[in-house]
């Protein structure tokens, strides 16, 4: 049991760091969601059912959508703006 | 300064990591309400999740607290996010636009399992692990589904309102039944029942099923207004670009 407990912690720490490495953001949300998928494990194993079940369905289900959704959202704005910028240079 | 701050950040590290290593023991937790939980709350609510019985019947106000920050969170996003995109919606936006076959074929093919799963959540909370806020994100996800297969489809913001609110409202109603009824503010009531049917554990059923659908709600429109405004944020560029390529010919000729 323990050597599963380490096996996430070791999952959980290698995405935390990805997420502050990887050039993408869009593979740094998803390393964000593997934690939360990582550590759900961990609180099944604590047996905290009902934690577990949040954790997998908020922490890495809905916060990396909303997180998907803030960053598309963001790119096409800055890209309107600069389109605007570019059509008020010219 | 940033040199103290990493100072302290790192001593603070070391700290906890020593007090995992070593096991300091940093003063013993009495746990006298815990205790005493675990052993009344099947008798006295006859809930089987023991957990659902300290949510909704110890701590109901606590949940209550939880409802209204989740209530005032999305309605700031919600205000946020309308007064960045004020701009009237587009006539794309009633059209239809395809996403793929996979997307829109496995959206169409999840939306009826997302929606039971996530009902049988909700109904479920007070037999089995989960609840309220775990079926309500799952209905949420699920309405949230078709959407992002087909774009531009619009939502029923009202009745989401209208579900929001009537959930919202039957909360506070069973609580206030309880008071009427000589208990404290959303104590259980109507008994226990046979602990581990359906019908048991009196009115926490009804809570959590008020608590899932307000959940839902919120965040399916919450979900619905980021995507819809990526929509209309889509079209915006769509047609900026065109009217830049007019120029430009313009400009060109």
């Amino acid at each position: 049991m323990i050597w599963i407990i380490a096996i996430m912690v070791f999952i959980m720490l290698t995405s935390a760091i990805a997420v502050l490495l990887v050039d993408s953001l869009v593979s740094a949300i998803a390393a964000t969601s593997a934690i939360s998928l990582a550590l759900s494990v961990i609180f099944v194993i604590l047996k905290a059912p009902d934690v577990a079940m949040t954790e997998v369905v908020v922490g890495s289900g809905l916060s990396s959508v909303i997180l998907a959704l803030a960053l598309y959202r963001i790119s096409t704005n800055t890209s309107v703006q600069n389109k605007q910028q570019e059509q008020r240079d010219a | 300064m940033r040199n103290v701050s990493a100072l302290v950040f790192a001593s603070g590290l070391a700290f906890l990591l020593m007090v995992i290593a070593w096991q300091f023991t940093v003063g013993a937790a009495p746990m006298l309400v815990g205790e005493a939980i675990l052993q009344q709350a099947a008798s006295e609510l006859g809930s089987a999740n023991l957990v659902t019985s300290v949510v909704l019947g110890y701590r109901g106000i606590d949940t209550l607290g939880e409802i209204a920050i989740l209530f005032t969170a999305s309605t700031a996003t919600a205000l946020v996010l309308s007064s960045i995109s004020d701009k009237p919606s587009s006539k794309n936006n009633t059209e239809i636009r395809d996403k793929g076959t996979i997307l829109s074929s496995s959206a169409s093919l999840f939306f009826p399992l997302l929606i039971t799963l996530g009902l049988y959540i909700v109904m479920h909370g007070h037999l089995t692990p989960g609840g309220g806020f775990q079926g309500g994100v799952i209905l949420a996800a699920a309405f949230f589904l078709p959407l992002l297969a087909v774009p531009g489809r619009g939502v029923n913001h009202s009745g989401l309102a209208l579900v929001e609110g009537f959930s919202g409202a039957a909360f506070i109603v069973i609580g206030i039944i309880a008071l009427f009824q000589g208990n404290a503010f959303l104590q259980p009531l109507w008994g226990h029942g046979e602990m581990g049917s359906l019908l048991s554990a009196g009115s926490l059923p009804l809570l959590y099923a008020a608590v899932g659908l307000k959940v839902g709600a919120e965040l399916s429109g919450l979900l619905a207004q980021l995507g819809n405004i990526t929509e209309s944020e889509e079209d915006s560029q769509t047609e900026s670009t065109s009217t830049k390529q007019t120029t430009m010919q313009a400009e060109n000729k």
